[in-house]
């Protein structure tokens, strides 16, 4: 294996990872704050990714179909927040994950009612299409470098929102302790709210980003939820550091495990069954990724305990 | 003398049987059970199967024949309840309409075993096409290894000597690449299985630019051959890709968009084979639902096309004869020619299609015939005779 491949699949697990940090980061945000375990967070993706595409068929611009996506997964994130989620903040998780699973069929029948069974078309934009030329001759997509600057300028807006603002100081103090900011005078249900809209926009955001180089499908969040999971479990459930290291962690095993590991069995197998078995190892890597993390550090890289 | 009335006599207790036959077919309804995919992942298949079913239902009007249509939500365990139901209480004596190729191997066996047909609109796995074949089992569409044997052979006959080949890592993955190789016998420039379900191929399409590749085929259906293709093309690497007609079907082609144009694929069917019942079959659709039918609406018609054939010949109640009356196949197919080999799959040509824009809609058009009286390998292994 050359060392320009090499490079170019470090890139790849790193986009890879930057597209599960979007996703992880509202969901480890929502669980750190007002402690709810939000299976419908995938529906907010493909909610996202849906409305990314009929934004675009409808203007002919990418970015204003980014657009689109952001609001319209922050407005549903808001209106589940308001209507469905707000009763479960104080049942146990065990309601929660019935809850939200509901919403997960609400939200994939409802999408099917309006847009159909069949994908849906969402192109990169003209601008992002094709390749770059990177210093020493690597060939790599010019969407996909977007994605890892797009993601990485979210990670560093999330710190400065968390650790600057008064907004996020009040996220932070809402992580420590619910009872006391609220008999503080801070209208937690407004704070609540607004945490909700804000990681569900980024999922939006991820589903829309995502959306332009794979289909856009009823169903498409679940598999990328449960990534989010691993991801935050990695991490530490609660912490926006813990999702970005676990979300890089995640993406690089798999991305090299997936190509390194055939190789590897190739060099004492026959190539055939190498492959296949391989890649069957290659798609258990990130649980015992999980488990390895959890042996030593049961509450995630950067959880506390 | 006496030979002329032995004959005399045969032709005419022939007769009787003959119109005793004809009488019970009408008396006898036959009742079809269609299970199919109809919401979740991979519904767009199973909605376009049992449109397709309905559609020849409809356009023959027959009274003697009643379809159950039921959700199997792509879960092996739904569609075997669905059909346990099916035989129970709805009394169906025929069960239909099974995307895949796991669900049905959960449910055509059982079904079977029952004394019930299993007539495949799609899904047709090896294992009960050779040795676990069954006489009430029919496979109308193909047996799941012939495309991708077709795709082998286009390789093989546009000179790739150096193919790079992937597909999903489970069990219909596997026969994929090994139908492939088995027409294609040159060199491979890799083998890859991806995880089913995985929708970014960038680690793959890395290892495709590093390899020196003449040429690249691939089976990823639904939604993971949209996701390859768009990130493929994007990729700049500029090889000759073929693959089987899933990943180019048309409940696919609007959203992979130009990403697929000039791509050869491979199929049994393709709504430009020129004869009254393709016609009748995609003017209808189109007319019916708004859309151009895709291959698995048209075996689906074909299926209740064949059915309705064997309706019309023998009663169900004499299962010997519905089954016999079946195996002659002796309907109008949108194929053109169509019969069932020893096995009760088909023989049928296969044809290469490329990926073209009918002015602001994604298409196939049909540019050659691969394979001509196809029959799959597994059919010597079966006990069934013709």
């Amino acid at each position: 294996m050359s060392i320009i491949l090499l490079i170019e699949q470090i890139l790849n697990g790193l986009q890879f990872g930057v597209m599960l940090f979007l996703m992880a980061a509202g969901l480890t945000l929502i669980f750190g704050v007002m402690g709810l375990i939000n299976l419908a967070h995938g529906s907010l993706y493909m909610i996202g990714a849906f409305a990314a595409a009929a934004g675009a068929a409808a203007t002919g611009s990418f970015v204003l179909g980014l657009i689109a996506a952001l609001m319209a997964a922050a407005l549903f994130g808001a209106l589940i927040e308001l209507t469905v989620i707000r009763r479960l903040y104080a049942r146990d998780h065990l309601d929660q994950v019935l809850a939200t699973f509901a919403l997960i069929l609400i939200f994939s029948e409802a999408t099917r009612w309006v847009f159909g069974s069949f994908p849906l078309f969402l192109d990169t934009p003209d601008f992002l299409s094709g390749t770059v030329t990177l210093p020493g001759g690597i060939l790599y997509s010019k969407y996909r470098l977007a994605i890892i600057l797009i993601g990485l300028a979210v990670a560093v807006g999330l710190f400065l929102l968390i650790s600057k603002t008064r907004v996020g100081m009040r996220i932070r103090a809402g992580e420590n302790d619910r009872e006391m900011i609220g008999a503080l005078g801070v209208d937690i249900s407004v704070l609540y709210t607004m945490v909700f809209a804000l990681g569900a926009a980024l999922a939006g955001l991820s589903g829309a980003l995502v959306g332009a180089i794979q289909s856009v499908e009823v169903g498409m969040g679940e598999p990328v939820l449960i990534l989010a999971f691993v991801v935050i479990v990695i991490g530490g459930i609660g912490s926006i550091k813990g999702a970005l290291a676990g979300a890089i962690l995640v993406g690089l095993t798999d991305t090299l495990g997936r190509t390194l590991l055939p190789v590897l069995f190739a060099s004492f197998m026959e190539p055939s069954a190498a492959t296949s078995v391989g890649s069957a190892l290659a798609s258990m890597l990130i649980y015992i990724l999980m488990a390895g993390v959890l042996l030593f550090k049961p509450t995630g890289l950067f959880g506390s305990a | 003398m006496t030979m002329k009335f032995t004959a005399l006599a045969a032709a005419a207790l022939a007769m009787t049987f003959g119109n005793a036959a004809l009488a019970d077919a009408h008396s006898g309804k036959v009742k079809i059970g269609l299970i199919t995919t109809l919401t979740g992942g991979g519904a767009a298949l199973g909605i376009d199967t049992r449109d397709g079913f309905m559609l020849a239902i409809d356009q023959a009007a027959n009274d003697a024949v009643e379809v159950v249509v039921e959700d199997d939500q792509r879960k092996p365990d739904i569609a075997v309840q669905v059909a346990d139901k099916m035989i129970q209480s709805d009394k169906v004596d025929i069960l239909t309409g099974i995307v895949w190729s796991n669900l049905a191997l959960a449910v055509a066996p059982a079904a079977n075993a029952q004394g019930k047909f299993y007539v495949s609109t799609n899904a047709a796995p090896a294992q009960l096409a050779g040795k676990g074949c069954n006489k009430d089992y029919f496979a109308v569409s193909y047996q799941n290894d012939n495309l991708h044997e077709a795709a082998g052979a286009h390789a093989k006959a546009s000179g790739y000597t150096n193919t790079f080949i992937l597909a999903p890592n489970y069990p219909a993955g596997q026969d994929s690449l090994t139908g492939f190789k088995r027409q294609y016998g040159g060199a491979l420039a890799g083998e890859l299985y991806t995880k089913l379900g995985q929708t970014d191929y960038a680690a793959e399409i890395a290892q495709i630019r590093a390899s020196d590749a003449d040429s690249i085929f691939f089976f990823l259906p639904g939604g993971m051959g949209i996701s390859f293709l768009k990130q493929f093309a994007d990729s700049g690497i500029d090889l000759p890709v073929i693959g089987p007609a899933f990943s180019f079907d048309q409940t696919i082609l609007p959203a992979v968009g130009d990403s697929a144009l000039g791509v050869h694929n491979t199929s049994q069917w393709n709504k430009d084979i020129d004869n009254a019942a393709n016609k009748a079959f995609v003017e209808g659709f189109e007319e019916a639902y708004g859309r151009l039918p895709s291959l698995y609406a048209a075996q689906a018609y074909d299926t209740a096309n064949l059915i309705l054939s064997a309706a019309a010949k023998a009663d169900i109640a004499d299962h010997d004869a519905f089954r016999a009356a079946l195996k002659e196949a002796d309907f109008d197919s949108v194929r053109g020619k169509f019969s069932f080999g020893n096995n009760n799959h088909p023989i049928q040509d296969i044809y290469v299609r490329e990926v073209i824009k009918e002015g602001d809609v994604y298409t196939n058009k049909i540019i050659s015939t691969v394979l001509t009286d196809h029959q799959d390998v597994y059919a010597a292994e079966c006990g069934l005779s013709n």
